[in-house]
């Protein structure tokens, strides 16, 4: 098992290597053989009407003019040994891991993504565990009362679900339980679990709500796919004709290895969440990475870009590793080595 | 492209200007509610109070470019810094045509000329402090124009005063990497309390200069660069608690601001916040609701809140501002056939902007269809009409017009039309239904457009402000938007028509402009320091330019703006682009 982990590591870290070149090469590298000059490139970085001279100090302060691979020689210098910034009259530190600074604002791209990752996990957490509670009770009935009305009701809610776009109903949501019926705080009031928990949880509870809808419809169909199957196999028989309780026969057996599935597109759907949920962070107005990411796209701000990218493919890989490990525990056909 | 969604488009915006109409009768009438009444805030003032207490709860769907007042180039940056910091001067807190003058604010008086406009002298109040206690000098105002103006670092906001003010022999370096005591020689600063600028040229319009927030003192000792936005030292009745990029701003009151030196500020919310990046139509919900009260970003309310707001208990609630914005169509002057002046002239009469009208929202959402470069609420606007067009009985441009076009298209050589390129922003569906109307009126004569689309961020700096990628693409035609950086006819024009504006990239001179006759008149006009003949020239100059043919006005930019129930002292400036003045705004509970 240790070495397996060992083994996962060290993949996971050639694998972000990967990774940050690519995300490097297609925001750094393309541009320019599609044949954009760095005076381009400055120009989205100064005023609305920039004198030739701007252009040129922006392009010597974000050091565009230098070859790629020293751009990105140096952007790994500064992961593994940090790197300095002038910032005007001092000259300012950055800390290894630094990520460089954003070319919009000039913060240092790893403290805004230290200041907006704690939204996106709250928010990505939250709503993972009430989609995966609710999406696979509904899923295992739903199986058990095939074609009952309960089945088709809940069939139908979940297409529903999926159907309707978070922006739909994180606005409707707004409108029917923040502004009118005063239940929950409107958008825009997420504080910090540290600055104010009641608020945190209150200002959540609508977006974890609206998240869960999408993804527990989502998953309320792969669990009822997955049990109507297992339920099917030879085993489940066997255990019936052993004289099992029909609750053993479903949790310990059904219900365990329909499972393997939900749990692989559970990591790839939480690492992607942990990496921004973009639609109900801007329709919620959470200061999320979904958001910052977004932002940075808009206004060319590649070192935030890449931040964003890089974490949430750390995300991926460290929930995928985790998933992997729980596969043993949840199905002991599974074996890691 | 779908040949289905031009006309798709249309007639949803027909649809929507119908149901505009119907809802708020595109008239003056006040609706049925209790409120200040219809465009009640346009030219007065209303909900006037000097009651102070509560907090003024803010919010945007945007960021700023940064609240650092020497690095902000954005209206609504330039409206709200006012709270913070003091500039030399700054406009008149009135709304309406009364809010294009320009007072004087840390300054005791507005600027003395001297040396026929090259030499503009200031005296600052005495007794203004900034919120740590210190005293204000002039040797403040002097650092903070040479920060925002000179060093390598700041570069968000305009560069004015880089331009006009003498420069060292060698060329200031600015005041990171000139460390000498003297810094920039043209501004001299004899005491504490006096400011003086020497300019390489006359301008008679500094004062509209130093009513940028790049005066604003900054002391010397306090600066950090490009920290400085989460470090600001205030200078206003206001103080910076907190500014969290992409989050929101606190703001609570300068102990040390003291009212006598002051007569402009009221000062009165004990504390501001303004939430950031939020939802648009979230923040609509929000201000309708009553538990905000104003979006900063002050260019009205989202197309599905347009109608609720013009129900009748919500309409005494609107206001419907000309906004100082002239979205147009650059004609670029070196993309063939556009060279040629006859064929820019067909496109000016072949250009239905009833139809642009209609795809940007209608006279209420949209705005007024234009016909001059400058828009009504810029100090200098003369009304005239180069292109006269009129409207078929059942909509179109008639024949008569169409005739002119083909007309021109005869004396241009062209006389089966042409092929060229339309461009508009993707991420702004508005300017590209607009472009498609236009795209359908010109194909009446001959006039066939391809329209090209580039993300709004890059517009500029990557694509139509870049004439070679311009001229190799054959974009001929290219719309979009332009406010005043102040709210004259020179503040207007330079940047768009003047040659001198055509640079190598993000250049707003789409059009590639540089005709002696339009570049003398601009240049005349600002030397010139009496006002009633200056302005009289900027509107001879709008003619100049009209008479290139090369800019076609569409509209001048309207919005439907809400005023919140609990928001005090709210009215329209014209000297921040239309919106809301955030000076003395207060709330009433």
């Amino acid at each position: 098992m240790f070495a397996y982990i060992i083994r996962r590591l060290i993949g996971a870290v050639v694998m972000l290597l990967l990774v940050s070149l690519v995300t490097f090469g297609i925001f750094f590298w393309l541009p320019k053989l599609a044949g954009q000059t760095t005076d381009q490139i400055a120009a989205g970085f100064v005023g609305k009407a920039p004198t030739p001279e701007a252009i040129q100090d922006t392009k010597e302060r974000l050091g565009l003019d230098d070859p790629v691979l020293v751009q990105y020689g140096d952007y790994l210098k500064g992961i593994v040994a940090g790197r300095d910034y002038k910032a005007g009259p001092t000259t300012d530190k950055c800390p290894a891991p630094c990520f460089g600074y954003s070319f919009r604002s000039s913060q240092p791209v790893r403290e805004t993504l230290v200041d907006r990752a704690p939204a996106t996990a709250s928010l990505a957490l939250g709503a993972a565990i009430i989609w995966l509670a609710g999406g696979i009770t509904i899923g295992v009935i739903s199986a058990l009362r095939r074609g009952s009305l309960w089945d088709r009701a809940a069939m139908f809610i979940a297409l529903s679900g999926v159907s309707l776009p978070i922006y739909f109903t994180g606005l409707v949501s707004l409108a029917l339980f923040s502004y009118s019926l005063e239940i929950f705080p409107g958008g825009g009031s997420y504080k910090d679990f540290t600055d104010d928990p009641v608020r945190w949880f209150q200002s959540l509870v609508l977006p974890w709500v609206t998240l869960a809808f999408l993804y527990a419809a989502m998953y309320a169909r792969l669990t009822r796919a997955g049990m109507l199957e297992t339920m099917n196999e030879d085993y489940i028989r066997t255990a019936r004709a052993k004289g099992l309780p029909e609750k053993t026969v479903v949790t310990k057996h059904a219900l365990r290895a329909s499972l393997t599935p939900i749990m692989t597109v559970f990591g790839l759907d939480l690492g992607l969440l942990l990496g921004g949920a973009v639609l109900t962070e801007s329709t919620f107005g959470i200061p999320g990475l979904g958001r910052l990411a977004i932002d940075s796209i808009r206004s060319g701000d590649l070192p935030m870009v890449l931040g964003v990218t890089l974490i949430t493919s750390i995300s991926i890989v460290v929930i995928n590793l985790i998933v992997d490990l729980l596969y043993a525990i949840v199905d002991p056909r599974v074996r890691l080595g | 492209m779908n040949k289905m969604r031009p006309f798709a488009v249309l007639a949803a915006g027909v649809l929507a200007a119908a149901g505009l109409a119907a809802c708020g009768g595109g008239d003056d009438e006040g609706g049925s509610g209790s409120g200040p009444g219809y465009n009640a805030g346009v030219n007065e003032v209303v909900s006037k109070s000097d009651k102070k207490g509560g907090t003024l709860k803010l919010a945007t769907s945007d960021d700023w470019d940064a609240p650092d007042p020497g690095n902000t180039y954005y209206a609504f940056s330039q409206n709200f810094a006012r709270l913070y910091g003091r500039g030399l001067t700054t406009f008149d807190p009135k709304a309406g045509d009364a809010s294009l003058k320009v007072v004087p604010d840390l300054a005791t008086d507005l600027g003395q000329a001297s040396d026929g406009g090259k030499t503009w002298t200031y005296k600052l109040r005495t007794g203004v402090k900034y919120d740590d206690g210190s005293t204000v000098t002039s040797k403040d105002v002097k650092y903070a124009v040479e920060r925002s103006n000179f060093s390598e670092e700041l570069q968000n906001g305009p560069k004015y005063f880089k331009q006009y003010l003498v420069d060292n022999d060698p060329a200031y370096k600015g005041p990171y990497d000139d460390k000498s005591d003297e810094g920039l020689k043209s501004i001299e600063t004899p005491d504490d309390q006096t400011i003086v600028f020497h300019l390489n040229e006359p301008f008679q319009e500094f004062d509209y200069l130093v009513a940028m927030s790049q005066t604003m003192p900054v002391p010397k000792a306090k600066d950090t660069g490009l920290k400085y936005e989460s470090a600001i030292v205030s200078s206003g009745p206001y103080k910076v608690d907190n500014y969290t990029r992409g989050k929101a701003m606190t703001l609570s009151r300068n102990p040390h601001w003291n009212q006598s030196t002051d007569p402009i500020r009221k000062a009165l919310p004990d504390k501001i916040e303004v939430q950031l990046k939020q939802n648009a139509d979230d923040i609509d919900q929000r201000l309708l609701a009553g538990s905000l009260d104003m979006d900063i970003t002050g260019v009205g309310v989202q197309s599905g809140t347009q109608p609720k707001v013009l129900a009748a208990e919500q309409k005494p609630y609107v206001d419907n501002p000309v906004q100082g914005f002239l979205r147009f169509m650059s004609l670029n002057v070196h993309v063939k056939p556009l060279d040629n002046k006859h064929c820019r002239i067909a496109v000016q009469y072949a250009t239905d902007k009833v139809a642009a009208q209609t795809a940007y929202g209608g006279p209420l959402a949209g705005g007024d269809v234009a016909t001059t470069v400058l828009p009504p609420t810029v100090a200098g606007y003369s009304k005239f009409d180069l292109y006269p067009q009129k409207q078929a009985e059942g909509g179109g441009l008639d024949q008569a017009t169409l005739a002119k076009a083909k007309q021109e298209l005869q004396q241009c050589g062209q006389p089966n039309g042409f092929t060229t390129k339309i461009s508009a922003r993707s991420d702004r569906p508005k300017e590209v239904a607009m472009a498609q109307a236009i795209q359908q009126s010109l194909a009446k004569v001959g006039i066939k457009t391809e329209i090209v689309q580039f993300p709004a961020g890059d517009y500029f700096s990557k694509y139509v402000g870049v004439p070679k990628y311009v001229h190799d693409h054959g974009i001929g035609m290219m719309i979009m938007a332009w406010a005043a950086d102040w709210p004259t006819g020179y503040g207007f024009l330079q940047q768009i028509v003047h040659g001198e504006a055509i640079k190598p990239s993000g250049g707003n001179n789409l059009a590639e402009l540089d005709d002696p006759g339009v570049n003398k008149a601009l240049d005349d006009a600002i030397q010139n320091p009496d006002e009633a003949a200056r302005l009289k020239a900027y509107g001879e100059a709008d003619k100049l330019v009209m008479g290139t043919a090369a800019e076609v006005p569409l509209i001048y930019a309207k919005a439907l703006m809400y005023r919140p129930k609990r928001a005090s002292n709210v009215g329209i400036t014209y000297s921040y682009g239309g919106m809301y003045d955030y000076l003395n705004m207060g709330v009433t509970e």
